[in-house]
Order: structure tokens, then C-alpha cells, then sequence
């Protein structure tokens, strides 16, 4: 093991939604190339603890990069400078000794700051509500072989479902749009042949509540791949495009049927 | 306590079908009548609450975090078992069962296991249905893969991350849900309390972690889906919030806790690095598929490069010792020997708290292309967290505790020793007796919360009378004020000592005295520590801030709170269990170095009822017989 | 019709159609500008072509580009209004990783182009004098080379065809993956075709200015 560094913070604080943020500046000593990022903000959140202060807000939870509870603006990069990683896989190897580091949340006015660090997210489970998902009730479907699917569409199909939620796309995002986010999940259900039968529908009513709760729109700067900790590609934006436009040239109007008992 | 399991009568083949067909239905025009409480939204709380709304009940769901998608069943990543037998490899209901309780060491109760493995099979069916990319042949059928512990290959998966995808997928049916009206989300809302009215669970108290608010919630029936308590290690593969609160205060309303001792403790996770170390990461299991178990055989050579030391000072111990399963060895057996090789002064890297998985000869069989489709992301993660490149040098791994065995007692309709509060999931005993088998516990919590609670539940309303309840009642004031004066003790201790401070130091005593192996000895000790730390964090804990903000440090106190006193309960059951079997390993009870299970004293369910603050807990014993599955030692040789 | 315009996919595909047609039209304007090099006579009568002989189809271009560069424009407009709408509190750093500077100035770039439009148009087509004063209507081939007598148009033309390289740099790029028909990529930000009209254009169009300040055309 290398020695242990010295790393100076200036993190955003917030006490509230509507409270004013500010910058404070906090020294993190003696800190482990070994440890992750987290675990030096817990070893300065601790000092704060002992001191009567209250420690800086973030949120966490599984700590292995694939919950999506993590995530701010480190140096102005979405969950850091290593790619591929979210902000609890992010290790201080990362860093060196006397670096230091801005920490910002996530920046959008979708996201509303919580406290500090934390930011709602939930506009992106209501945009996930709008048609993310099989409408399948439980119970109800054949025999899994029943529906061969190829390996290369499973494969792509699996690629866009490895989205994780965390949010950094729309924080890198210039315009802070979720398009990466919403394209990941419309084109995942949209790629197998079980979600063609709402495939348009889908891409319809996602993207209108993805301009609803706020978001901006795409210009394909393609930040938000770059951030993606999962990698996610922005062709499935192109994909969302698509089956939006085809969706709106084909849409039937939906008619309410009478029926008697 | 009466503990009445409520097993069907007749053949086991028949139990589930003969139940489902005995249980009472509720009129589809009442069932949106009927509110149900779920707590918690990972596989099991997701699909439960999912299900239950579709059915037409009236569902409100809790999950602490900001969203349902997060819940720990997420970082699953090895898959799930079915027993499709799409390989033709001789796979059947029956084996998946006779697996399970063989795996669970003759710990589980035989007819909740069958009912698993009979359903196990919609399961799949029905997540293919929802999306979820399972891997695929190029044929388009769907790809298996053999997994811990078993002879067959009935472990569907995606990629590694089979349990995102699994949860992905009850999501986005809950999240249908909320968006059709039929269940309410309460995202960072925290369960603090169940209420009883006249003995029956009828709702719970939250506080909301963004306001402070504690709030009563009234339901017809509450649904634990709250996971498992290997947090209580301190360091575990568990995500940070992970805790027992919600178990264990209905454990203190008189829900029974059911074999608190058996925890799993997993074999392959990267090793502890240093002390700012808050979490144990796991590596799938499937990495032994092809990955070789070793220790240098000489102690001198354990701080030798591992190129240096020469194929034959290497101990392949598992290879060695269980010549038939090598290393593919249940994940007790596997975990226990990795501790005996570091005790004998073996282990590897820091700490001596390591051994090796070496891919080396799989590259050379297989080429390290095919080696880096099969675990690519596994080894590129392993390389994230300790910056060593495990296509050069073998990885270190060591064991860490992951999953709890134990839970709150239920019967086979999967109520607890409460009426109306039932537990799903990870949450409950039921299924995986001392030792879970790989790929097994996504199946049981999918298989509650989408196959069985929705039937079962719907018995429970229908032929239960209620009792019109507000939150005006006594038992909602009285519960909500005993949440309040809590919180307002917390933060009014005022002492020297984070939360956290004290939650490393219990993890320390349990992993020591109640981690791989036990004694009496050690379990004498941790009974005595535990207690002491307990008043001490009683005494000396501080918790900046107030109870009316965003305050995580309050969050994190109240479940330290909930963990001394669990760690207690934990420590008598091992104590209490003169055996070793699965997970609970007892050194006084062994033969050759192999468990010794005593299936004449203690082939039973010891499920602990709380007799009040300073009492010792009340041993309730529920008999497990086994009809179809014969009691044999349990060998992996 | 309207809820397509009203959500911001539909805008970018707007926003998409109107460029491919305003992608379309400035090649064609380049490959007829470069026939100045072909002298007097033959540039002349590629004008008078264009204003006589074909007047009803080059009015019908005309409004054609007239719509386009107005939705183009709009939806730019209230794209970039709602972006800014979607990030009130900017950050303190941020630090861009793969985005373009060709992106990154989609927008000003394209204000500047939107004035330069309504100049060129007021020298050489509407006669605007206080832009050109020596503008002689019909005589298109003097018109350019009085213009380009002058260093200032020569700077302002160059200036303006190097936010057209940016801009159609990603336009070009984008447009395909706004309608949804580029094919996958293993590096999606990778441009090859849109690198190769991007220069071709503005290559074409910087000639004439400076084979006029150079004495080629003169």
C-alpha cells in the first residue's frame, strides 16, 4: 500500500429545497488510495459527527455501482474521472495527494436539491410510469421458450436495460435532458417482440412525460454517454427518435368500446 | 406461543394445488375495499405489491430509498434457478426440491420447499413475459448455466446482473401500478413500527427521511418484504441501509423470530483492504465455474508473488478435500474452508485474510477471450476495487457475510405468529433452512410475491372480520408517540460516538464470536459484550441535526439501535443450537473437521418470542419432519 | 400535427427536416457559385436562368427555404428556451468529455448565420446599398467581385463559412439520428460522410471570395 494523502473538498451545502447552497471548504487527511470516494466522505462526514457539525449529505446504498443511489458532480465530471464507474466504485487511487476536488449535485431543475448532495430523482420513475414497462398481470404468460428470441436482439435488449437510473445522464447533459434514460428503456421493451405491442404507444407517452417533469431537450452533444457508469450508447436515442416519429405517422386514435354484460 | 405451520394435508405434490383450491377468494367488487400495507419494494415487495394491485386491492408500498428500483435485490448477479429441465439433464420439480432441502441442510420446512420449486417455473415464465433480457442461445431459446452446488444446469441469468433485471421487471409492473392508481408509493419513507389492534397487525408508523414526519399508516394487512439482516456483520455484501428495524420491532409486538442464526456468510468477495472499509463487494459464485481455490501449502510462502510459488506448494484445498463438487462446493463448506486455511497461518494478501481464485489454467484451456466473455465484467469490477489485473495475477478472495437464513417465523401462508402481518422474501425463514444454494433466493422472493402471498393474502381478508380502525385509535397514538420519544432520545444523548463507531464495533464482536464458526466459549463473550456496547451507545452516541430534516445520521442511529439488541437475540440462538448445520457452523460439533448436524435434538424451528426488555427471549419449537426428502449427512465429497 | 410540433423530439425532428432541405439547397448554392471561375458570360447566364427564365421554380425554392429557415430557427429557439428552463442553477465546474465544440456551438454559431443570411441576401439578391452601393441589378458576376474587392466581406464571408463548417460538422451528423435512421455504431460520435460535406461546402463557398481577393476572378 502507497501512502496516504491529503485532499482538500469543496462540497456544496444546502440545508433545504429552498434554503440558499453554499460552498464549504474541508480538508480530508490522511486518506487511503485504497478506500473509495465514499467511504473519504464517510471518514470526513465521521470528524464532522465528533465535532457537533452536521455531516454532508449523499446518497448511497449498495456500494457495488449497479443500485443507482449514487452520483454527483466530481471536478465538474458526472460521478468522477473514472469512466464506466459510479461515484461508489470510484477509488482515491484516482486522486493524488493535495488534489482538490469540487463536489456538486446533481443539476437540474427536475431534480430538486433534498439536501446537500441528495436530489429527488423521482421524475424518473413517473416517466418510467408513463409506459416504461410489459403490460403483462401476473400469471398470465405462456411458456418462456414459447418465444424465441436471437441472441443479437436479446443482447442489444440487454445492453439498454443495463441502466442503472442513477441520473448522471441528465446531470452531464448540457441541456439537462433525460433522453438517454428514457431512449435506455423504451428501446429495451421496444427491442423484444414482447414489447411491440406498445411499442409506439410506449415512445408516445415517455416522451411527452419526459417534457412534462422539465428535462431539455436532446442536441446529441453525447455527454451523457460519456457519463453513463454502464455504458449506455446513444444510439438508443436514435431508436427512441425513431419510434417516436414512426409512432406519431402510424398512431390510430383510441377509441373507447361500449360493451354490454 | 402455539406455532401452527398450517401444512395442507395429503400428498406434497398435491399441498399447493388442494390449498389454492381450499383457500377462500375475495369478490372481485370488494377487493379494492381492502387495503394492504407493503413495506419494502425489492423482488419480493415489488412483486407482491405489483400483484396484489392487479387483483384489485387496494396496495400502499414503502421503500426506504428514492426509489423501488434501488432495493438490494438489484446487485444480484449470478441468476436464478428453475426447474424447467430445458437442458434435459434430468432436472425435475422433485430435484429442485430434494436440492433445496438437502442445500438447506434438512433445516427447512419440506412443503414450502416443494411449493418454491413448483412454482419456480411461472416465475420464469412470467419474467420473460415482462422483458427481463434473460442470456439466450442463438437458437432464441433461453440460456442455462449450472450454478453452486448443483448437478444440473437450471440457472437462467442476465449477464451478471440477474437480479437488476429480475427487480427491473417487478418495477416497471409496480410502477404500472402506481400509474393506473392501484398502489401509492412512499419512496424514503422508513417503517418504525407495526400497530396492533386487538392483536392484529392493522398498519404501521413511518417517518418520511425527507421531512421528519412520522406518520400512521391503517391497513387491513401488512406485508414485511424488508430483506435480511447481514448488516448486522457490520460489513457485508449488503447495501449501507440494509437493517433489521422493521423485523425486529414486530419481533417486539410478538411476531416470533425464527433461527436468527443462520446467516450465510459467501465465499467469494473481494477482501477487507483496509480500516475505512464500509462494505464487502461479492463476486458471483459462477466465477468458480472455472476459477481454481488455492493457499500456499507452506506458511513461509504466503508473502511470495503467487508466480513464485510452484504448482506443487500450492494447495488446492477444496479440490483436496471434496474431490467430487471441488470447487463448486456449497458456499458454507467453501466459506469455512477458506477460514481454516487463514486460522492455519495460510491466507493471503493484507491481513493474512485471503485466498486465491486463480483463472490461470482456464486461460490456458480456453483462451482469454472466451475466459473474458464468460466473467468479463466481473474481473473488470474486481479490478476497479483493488487495481490488480486478475487475467495476470489470481484474484484474492475471502468470505463475507451476505444473506440471512433467519427471519421472522411465517406459516405456509406465509403469516407470522401476528394475524394479518405477513413476510415475504429474504424477510422470512421459511425456505432455505440453514444454507441458502446459489441462485435461489431471486427465486424465492419472486416466487412469494408473485405466486403465493397473492393467493394467500386474499384467504386471510376474506375470512377475517374487521374492525373498523383510524388513526384516532389508542394503539396508532400510543405506537406513534413510543416512535417520537425515541427519535427525541437519540438525538438528545449528546455523547462523543458516531452511530457508525458503534455499529463497526458490534460488527467486530459477531464476526469474531458469531461469524464462520462458533463456540460457546466466543457466544458466552459476544453475550456479554453486546450488552455493555449496547448501554454505552445508549449513553455516548451523538446525532447531529434535528428530527425534522433530511437526517442521515438519525437513520443510521435508530438501526444501530435495532441491531445491539438483535445482535443479542442472534448470539443466544447459536448459542441454543448444540449443532452445526449450514451456515451455522459449531466447533465443538464436528466430525473429521466436517459439520456434525444432531437431527435427534434439534431437527426443529427455533423461533424466539420476545418476553420483554432484560427478559431472555421465549424458545418456541416447531417440529420439521421430513417425509419425502430422507435425513442424510450432507456430503460433498 | 400540433402535439408532434409541442414535444421536443418532435421539435428536433422539425428542426432535422428543415436542415436536410437547408443542407440540400447550400450544395446546390455551391456548386452553381463555383461557376464564376467559368467567367462573366457563363455566371451571368446561371443568374439570369435562375431570375428569369426559371423565376416560378426558384419562388417556389424560395419559400420553401424562407419556411424552412423559420423552423428551423423557431425550434431552435424554444429548444434552447427550455433547455435553460432545465438548468436554472448552473454549475460552479463542468467539465465537457466528448462533446464537439461543433456542438457546443450549434447555437450561437447559428444566430451569427442567421444574420449573415439576411446579408448576403441584401447585397446580392435584394440590392441593399447601404450594403453594396456599386450593386447593379443583372449584373451578378460584378456584384461579387465589387463585393470581394473590399477585405471586410472577404473576412465576413470566411468568418461566416466557418460557423457553417461547425454547423453542419454536427447537423449533418445529428440529422440522422434525430430521424431515427442512422444505422448502430460501435463509437456513435464518430463522423466520416458528415466531415466530408462539411468541408466540401464550405470549401466550395470560401473559394469565391477568395478567388476574388486573390485576382483569380476578377
Amino acid at each position: 500500500m502507497t501512502g496516504t494523502m491529503n485532499i482538500t473538498l469543496k462540497v456544496w451545502r444546502q440545508a433545504g429545497p429552498t434554503a440558499p447552497g453554499k460552498f464549504e471548504t474541508y480538508t480530508a487527511r490522511d486518506v487511503s488510495p485504497e478506500s473509495s470516494f465514499l467511504e473519504m466522505l464517510d471518514v470526513v462526514n465521521e470528524k464532522l459527527v465528533l465535532e457537533g457539525k452536521e455531516p454532508i449529505a449523499f446518497d448511497h446504498d449498495c456500494r457495488e455501482g449497479i443500485c443507482g443511489m449514487c452520483g454527483m458532480m466530481i471536478n465538474g465530471v458526472a460521478h468522477g474521472p473514472s469512466k464506466l464507474t459510479t461515484t461508489c466504485q470510484l477509488h482515491m487511487r484516482s486522486f493524488k495527494d493535495g488534489d482538490s476536488i469540487t463536489l456538486e449535485p446533481w443539476r437540474a431543475n427536475a431534480f430538486p436539491v433534498i439536501r446537500d448532495l441528495v436530489v429527488d430523482r423521482s421524475p424518473l420513475d413517473r416517466i418510467i410510469q408513463a409506459g416504461g414497462f410489459i403490460s403483462v398481470p401476473t400469471g398470465a404468460p405462456q411458456d418462456a421458450n414459447a418465444l424465441p428470441i436471437g441472441k443479437p436482439e436479446a443482447d442489444e435488449a440487454m445492453d439498454a436495460a443495463a441502466c442503472i437510473g442513477c441520473g448522471a445522464c441528465v446531470a452531464a447533459c448540457p441541456n439537462a435532458s433525460a433522453s438517454l434514460f428514457t431512449a435506455a428503456k423504451i428501446s429495451h421493451l421496444g427491442l423484444l417482440p414482447q414489447g411491440q405491442p406498445e411499442r409506439y404507444r410506449r415512445a408516445l407517452s415517455m416522451v411527452t412525460q419526459m417534457d412534462l417533469e422539465g428535462f431539455g431537450g436532446c442536441s446529441l452533444f453525447g455527454e451523457c454517454m460519456a457519463a453513463c457508469p454502464k455504458g449506455i450508447s446513444i444510439d438508443f436515442i436514435k431508436r427512441m427518435n425513431g419510434d417516436y416519429v414512426w409512432g406519431s405517422v402510424s398512431a390510430r386514435p383510441e377509441k373507447t368500446v361500449l360493451t354490454s354484460g | 406461543m402455539k406455532l401452527d405451520a398450517k401444512i395442507p394435508s395429503g400428498p406434497i405434490q398435491d399441498k399447493w394445488d388442494k390449498h389454492r383450491f381450499e383457500m377462500k377468494l375475495v369478490n372481485p367488487a370488494n377487493k379494492r375495499k381492502y387495503h394492504v400495507i407493503v413495506v419494502g419494494s425489492g423482488l419480493a415487495g415489488a412483486s407482491a405489491a405489483a400483484s396484489m394491485s392487479e387483483l384489485g386491492y387496494n396496495v400502499s408500498c414503502f421503500a426506504y430509498q428514492d426509489s423501488p428500483r434501488r432495493a438490494h435485490s438489484i446487485a444480484a448477479q449470478g441468476g436464478i434457478n428453475a426447474a424447467k429441465n430445458y437442458r434435459n439433464d434430468g432436472d425435475s420439480i422433485w430435484r429442485l426440491f430434494y436440492d433445496t432441502v438437502k442445500g438447506g441442510d434438512f433445516r427447512a420446512r419440506e412443503a414450502n420447499v416443494y411449493r418454491l420449486a413448483q412454482v419456480s417455473n411461472n416465475i420464469i415464465d412470467q419474467c420473460v413475459a415482462q422483458g427481463v433480457p434473460f442470456g439466450r442461445e442463438y437458437g432464441g431459446l433461453l440460456a442455462n448455466r449450472s450454478f453452486g452446488g448443483a448437478q444440473v444446469s437450471r440457472t437462467f441469468y442476465a449477464r451478471g446482473q440477474t437480479g437488476q433485471q429480475l427487480l427491473l421487471g417487478a418495477y416497471q409492473a409496480l410502477e404500472k401500478e402506481i400509474a393506473r392508481g392501484g398502489v401509492k408509493m412512499y419512496n424514503r419513507h422508513e417503517m418504525l413500527d407495526v400497530v396492533l389492534v386487538n392483536g392484529v397487525a392493522r398498519g404501521i408508523i413511518t417517518r418520511d427521511l425527507v421531512t421528519g414526519k412520522v406518520e400512521a399508516h391503517v391497513a387491513d394487512a401488512v406485508v414485511l418484504g424488508t430483506g435480511g439482516y447481514g448488516n448486522v456483520f457490520y460489513l457485508s455484501t449488503n447495501a449501507q441501509g440494509c437493517n433489521v428495524t422493521a423485523a425486529y420491532r414486530a419481533y417486539k409486538k410478538g411476531a416470533a423470530f425464527a433461527n436468527p442464526c443462520y446467516t450465510q456468510i459467501h465465499p467469494t468477495c473481494i477482501p477487507v483492504a483496509g480500516e475505512h472499509q464500509s462494505k464487502l463487494t461479492l463476486m458471483s459464485e459462477s466465477l468458480r465455474n472455472d476459477g481454481r481455490v488455492w493457499v500456499p501449502k507452506k506458511r513461509e510462502d504466503v508473502g511470495k508473488k503467487p508466480s513464485e510459488i510452484p504448482e506443487e506448494d500450492r494447495d488446492y484445498y477444496l479440490e483436496r478435500k471434496y474431490p467430487s463438487y471441488g470447487n463448486l462446493a456449497p458456499r458454507d463448506i467453501s466459506s469455512r474452508a477458506a477460514k481454516e486455511a487463514c486460522d492455519d497461518g495460510r491466507g493471503v494478501g493484507p491481513g493474512g485474510r485471503g485466498v486465491y481464485l486463480d483463472f490461470s489454467d482456464s486461460i490456458k484451456r480456453l483462451g482469454a477471450k472466451e475466459i473474458g466473455d464468460r466473467y468479463g465484467n466481473l474481473f473488470e469490477m474486481y479490478q476497479r476495487i483493488t487495481d490488480e489485473n486478475p487475467y495476470e495475477v489470481p484474484m484474492r478472495i475471502y468470505p463475507a457475510s451476505h444473506y440471512a437464513m433467519g427471519g421472522l417465523w411465517v406459516d405456509y401462508n406465509l403469516m407470522s405468529t401476528i394475524p394479518g402481518l405477513h413476510v415475504i422474501g429474504e424477510a422470512n425463514f421459511s425456505d432455505h433452512g440453514a444454507n441458502r444454494l446459489g441462485a435461489s433466493a431471486l427465486m424465492q422472493g419472486l416466487a412469494d410475491g408473485y405466486f403465493v402471498l397473492p393467493y394467500t393474502i386474499g384467504h386471510y381478508l376474506a375470512s377475517t372480520k374487521f374492525e373498523k380502525v383510524s388513526t384516532d385509535h389508542p394503539e396508532f397514538r400510543a405506537a406513534l408517540e413510543s416512535v417520537q420519544q425515541r427519535t427525541t432520545r437519540l438525538l438528545s444523548i449528546n455523547g462523543k460516538r458516531s452511530a457508525d463507531s458503534f455499529h463497526r464495533a458490534l460488527g467486530k464482536i459477531l464476526w469474531e464470536h458469531c461469524g464462520m464458526a462458533r463456540n460457546a466459549a466466543g457466544l458466552t463473550q459476544a453475550l456479554q459484550e453486546i450488552p455493555v456496547l449496547r448501554e454505552e451507545f445508549w449513553q455516548n452516541l451523538t446525532v447531529p441535526g434535528t428530527g425534522d430534516t433530511f437526517n442521515q445520521q438519525l437513520e443510521k442511529a435508530g438501526r444501530v439501535a435495532d441491531f445491539l439488541e438483535f445482535a443479542e437475540l442472534l448470539c443466544i440462538d447459536a448459542l441454543h443450537r448444540e449443532e452445526s448445520c449450514g451456515g451455522h457452523f459449531r466447533e465443538e460439533h464436528q466430525e473429521a473437521g466436517e459439520a456434525k448436524r444432531n437431527d435427534e435434538q434439534f431437527a426443529y424451528v427455533a423461533a424466539w418470542e420476545y418476553a420483554g426488555d432484560g427478559k431472555a427471549p421465549v424458545l418456541n419449537k416447531e417440529p420439521l419432519e421430513f417425509e419425502n426428502v430422507h435425513l442424510a449427512t450432507r456430503s460433498y465429497k | 400535427m400540433l402535439k408532434f410540433w409541442n414535444t421536443s423530439v418532435g421539435k428536433k425532428v422539425v428542426m432535422g427536416v428543415t436542415g436536410l432541405i437547408l443542407v440540400g439547397f447550400v450544395i446546390g448554392h455551391m456548386v452553381g457559385n463555383l461557376q464564376i471561375f467559368m467567367g462573366v458570360e457563363r455566371y451571368n447566364a446561371y443568374a439570369r436562368l435562375l431570375q428569369e427564365d426559371i423565376i416560378e421554380l426558384t419562388w417556389a425554392v424560395r419559400v420553401t427555404l424562407l419556411v424552412s429557415v423559420i423552423l428551423h430557427a423557431l425550434s431552435a429557439w424554444q429548444l434552447t428556451r427550455r433547455s435553460w428552463a432545465a438548468r436554472p442553477v448552473d454549475y460552479a465546474l463542468r467539465e465537457a468529455q466528448v462533446s464537439t465544440y461543433a456542438s457546443r456551438t450549434m447555437r450561437w454559431g447559428g444566430v451569427f448565420l442567421f444574420v449573415f443570411i439576411l446579408v448576403h441576401l441584401g447585397q446580392f439578391t435584394l440590392g441593399w446599398t447601404w450594403l453594396l452601393p456599386e450593386y447593379a441589378k443583372g449584373a451578378a458576376y460584378g456584384n461579387v467581385v465589387l463585393a470581394f474587392e473590399r477585405p471586410f466581406w472577404v473576412l465576413f464571408y470566411l468568418v461566416a463559412m466557418f460557423f457553417l463548417l461547425l454547423h453542419l460538422l454536427h447537423g449533418t451528423w445529428a440529422v440522422l439520428r434525430t430521424l431515427g435512421v442512422a444505422k448502430n455504431a460501435a463509437e456513435p460520435l464518430a463522423r466520416r460522410i458528415p466531415v466530408i460535406i462539411a468541408l466540401l461546402v464550405t470549401v466550395g463557398f470560401s473559394l469565391v471570395p477568395l478567388g476574388v481577393a486573390l485576382g483569380v476572378v476578377r
